[in-house]
């Protein structure tokens, strides 16, 4: 097994969902059978995804593999030299995870949707849809470039449109999928200008050249505050894609898609393809860029548990709860716990896909009721659905012996240790608020749900446990969210391979940008300093993170991990005494906050500070714009119609009675003289021969010699 | 005694012209207006002849006007069976009325 057949591979994984999008599309409607050609498609792309990350993972651990190749030759440009854009696949140990989980996922969304979708009309063309969904965001894992990853992105943002508004007679989903494809588009334009500003300076998207050349201390325009600048503004596009603050208004809507939709998009694809983002140009943030981007997650994180806490609508809950854990993902890559960043993407993707699916194995028997408050008891009918929810609902409140724990816990670490070496303690307290609360509201949500007494009898009876195609991939997912699968030791995820084979990028800004603690080593002397980041080329991305930060994060794994383990258990006393054994009653509890609780039951405002601020704005200047077309344009356009008439009807006068005149005129001379001529030509013989004898004798008047 | 010149034989063909045209554009009968050419072509032969005896060109001036008595001769055969063909066609020779042509 090469390194060219994995590539090959690679590019079989990415390209094989594009072939079932097409064949599905076009032909669906005819075969009704057609969808299972994509599940097909999506399972031989698991196993493939298996197999590359098998051979990656055991031979080529420690490579990178590129493979590029010249999309468009620009030529020779003025002033700059040959220039040509180049695409490429980058498989590093990332992106076979990443395959793997967005693979996995995606075949599981696919079983699942067969039961979830059953008698919906356009079946087929949900399938074919989620082909390109998966297509798009492989894209996105095996680009090695910005170009590249920029066309997936687009094409996540597409296909997320597509399956948000799938139920389009719906105008909520319509509106929620212009709104997703619209709210992203804003985070986009940011991640242009980024994008540009790197291939101004380097004339390259290619991340490795670009670190390249930063780490030979070439920054963008000579200044730390233009890398600065290129990072936040890259960042920009994983905020509207990741949701963060403040454009995560879009996801909690987006719930209106299908649920297996919900799960693809919020477990492994979309909102993942930000955090992806972030951490392949992690190595080019600089300190303020990392802190925006540390600030900017915490801020989401707690932003959106605060409102989780207080939502009865179940799938809203879990958006409010993926957007907190996007953002504690994005605050861990902002403070530099790469590892724990995207090992926290992994297992969220896990257990939110299963929570997701989960949700939808409810939905789905109770006959697509959503509030919680019409649910209840429903663990006696629903026994596989409940005990794998909660093992996803574990896993995410950070209990021990789950996954959720092990990332969970190494991140609250990593954020701790940023705090004791930069003094930014804000960040780490408010990790650990949002560990409580996210305890709090999704046992809130599983009582409500699964425990108690049925509130709503009718759709109690009816209830049901879901087919086994629905089930086996909430099973799966179920075991993925244990230890067992990461680490042996379920205290010390650094025992695991995770750690192991996602090592931090050893950054390549110049040493005045980063952090104190990112400086290359402060033990080694300052010669050798140099020679380490001029020498040590971006090529090999495996290089371990500063030691300082390794020591601060060792230093607080485990009061980090104890202080997660007593905030979680407090998160889930607190949901059982109002929930489950009722000691405190909710209702009472939020008359006594009441501003709070408003303020959280209606998610802050945002929407309708956005609805004032922006669109009623926007309306205010279509209006204005409107009538500044209705009057002035328009009036001078109908004043230049009627200017033209006038013209017209001068000239048309001038055409009808001078040019006019002139040619019936002309024409009048003509026949006047033909007239005039006729009467000579008699056809009398004798006339003519008078007219000869006149003409001779006048000639020869003319011509006397005398 | 008045010695016959050149001029009176010019007098006489102007003469014999004169008439001769006169005739060709006030008669209305074909027959008068033939007469009428042939009196003008008389008056050239007399031109002929009187520059041949009083000129200094030979015989060439006789030659001329026998040539021009055949072609007298053969044009009076044509035109007097042109005419002929006339009377056939409109039952009169008056050239007045004979203006198809006009048309």
């Amino acid at each position: 097994m090469s390194e060219s057949n994995l590539i090959s591979l690679a590019v079989t994984i990415l390209f094989l969902p594009l072939v079932g999008f097409f064949i599905v599309l076009l032909f669906g409607k005819r075969f009704k059978h057609m969808y299972k050609l994509e599940v097909g498609i999506i399972t031989v792309a698991l196993f493939l995804s298996i197999y590359v990350g098998f051979v990656k993972l055991t031979n080529f651990v420690n490579d990178t593999i590129i493979y590029q190749f010249k999309w468009i030759d620009l030529g020779n440009v003025p002033s700059i030299g040959p220039l040509s854009i180049n695409l490429g696949i980058m498989i590093d140990n990332v992106t076979v995870i990443m395959l793997f989980v967005v693979t996995l996922i995606s075949a599981l969304v696919h079983y699942f949707s067969i039961a979830y979708m059953e008698n919906d009309p356009r079946f087929s063309r949900f399938f074919s849809y989620l082909g390109i969904f998966t297509f798009s965001m492989l894209g996105i894992v095996i680009a090695d470039n910005l170009l590249m990853i920029y066309i997936f992105w687009e094409l996540v943002g597409l296909s997320s449109y597509l399956l948000i508004g799938f139920w389009y007679e719906k105008k909520s989903a319509s509106d929620a999928s212009m709104k997703a494809f619209l709210t992203n588009r804003i985070g986009d334009i940011g991640m242009f200008i980024g994008i540009l500003i790197l291939y101004t300076n380097y004339h390259t998207f290619s991340f490795q050249e670009i670190f390249q050349h930063i780490s030979n201390g070439f920054v963008p325009f000579g200044s730390n505050g233009w890398l600065t600048a290129a990072g936040i503004l890259v960042f920009m596009g994983a905020v509207g894609k990741s949701a963060q603050v403040p454009l995560h208004v879009w996801l909690p809507d987006a719930m209106e898609g299908p649920t297996p939709v919900s799960a693809l998009i919020h477990a492994a694809t979309m909102v993942a393809a930000g955090v992806y983002l972030v951490a392949r140009i992690f190595a080019l943030l600089t300190a303020d860029a990392m802190l925006v981007i540390a600030v900017i997650g915490a801020l989401t994180s707690i932003f959106a548990a605060t409102i989780a806490l207080t939502q009865n609508d179940i799938k809203k809950v879990l958006a409010y709860s993926t957007v907190s854990q996007l953002g504690y993902m994005v605050m861990a890559l902002g403070v530099g716990a790469y590892t724990f960043a995207f090992f926290h993407l992994v297992t969220h993707a896990f257990f939110k896909g299963l929570m997701f699916l989960g949700s939808g194995s409810v939905i789905h028997s109770m006959h697509h009721e959503q509030d919680m408050r019409n649910m209840g008891g429903l663990k006696k009918k629903m026994p596989i659905t409940y005990v794998t929810f909660l093992i996803g609902t574990l896993a995410i409140s950070g209990v021990p012996l789950t996954s959720g724990f092990l990332s969970k816990d190494g991140l609250l670490a990593g954020t701790w240790a940023f705090g004791n070496l930069t003094g930014h303690y804000l960040i780490p307290i408010i990790g650990f608020t949002v560990a409580l609360m996210t305890a709090f509201y999704m046992f809130r949500l599983v009582i409500m749900t699964f425990h108690g007494e049925p509130r709503n009898q009718h759709k109690f009876d009816h209830a049901h446990e879901s087919p086994k195609l629905m089930t086996i991939p909430l099973i799966i997912l179920a075991s993925l969210s244990i230890f067992i699968f990461y680490t042996p030791n379920p205290a010390a995820p650094a025992d695991g391979w995770f750690y192991n084979w996602v090592k931090t990028p050893q950054t390549v800004v110049p040493e005045d940008a980063r952090f104190n603690f990112m400086k290359s080593d402060v033990h080694n002397s300052e010669s050798s300093t140099s020679t380490e980041v001029h020498g040590s080329g971006s090529e090999n991305a495996v290089i371990t993170h500063s030691e300082m930060y390794e020591h601060a994060m060792h230093h607080v794994h485990y009061p980090a991990m104890i202080l997660s383990i007593v905030l979680a258990s407090l998160g889930i006393l607190f949901a059982f005494l109002m929930y489950h054994w009722k000691k405190i009653n909710p209702d009472k509890l939020a008359e006594k906050l009441k501003p709070l609780y408003n303020l959280s039951y209606n998610k802050w405002y945002i929407d309708e500070i956005y609805s004032f601020l922006f669109i009623e704005r926007l309306l205010d200047l279509s209006r204005f714009i409107s009538w500044f077309d209705a009057t002035v344009v328009d009036g001078i356009v109908n004043y230049s119609a009627t200017f033209t008439r006038g013209v017209a009807n001068v000239t048309g006068w001038f055409d009808t009675y001078v040019v006019d005149g002139l040619v019936n005129f002309t024409a009048f001379v003509s026949g006047f003289v033909g007239l005039s001529l006729r009467k000579m030509q008699t056809g009398k013989v004798q006339t003519y021969i008078v007219y000869v004898v006149f003409s001779v004798i006048i000639i020869l008047l003319i011509l006397r010699p005398f | 005694m008045v010695e016959v010149g050149l001029t009176h034989f010019l007098v006489v063909s102007s003469f014999l012209f004169a008439f001769g045209l006169y005739a060709i554009l006030t008669r209305k009968n074909a027959i008068l207006v033939l007469m009428g050419v042939e009196l003008v072509l008389n008056a050239a032969n007399i031109n002929f002849v009187a520059f041949s005896r009083y000129g200094n060109f030979g015989l060439n001036g006789q030659l001329m006007a026998l040539f021009v008595i055949v072609l007298a001769a053969a044009e009076a055969a044509i035109a007097l069976a042109i005419v002929l063909n006339i009377y056939k066609t409109f039952g009169h020779v008056n050239v007045d009325e004979i203006d198809n042509l006009k048309e």
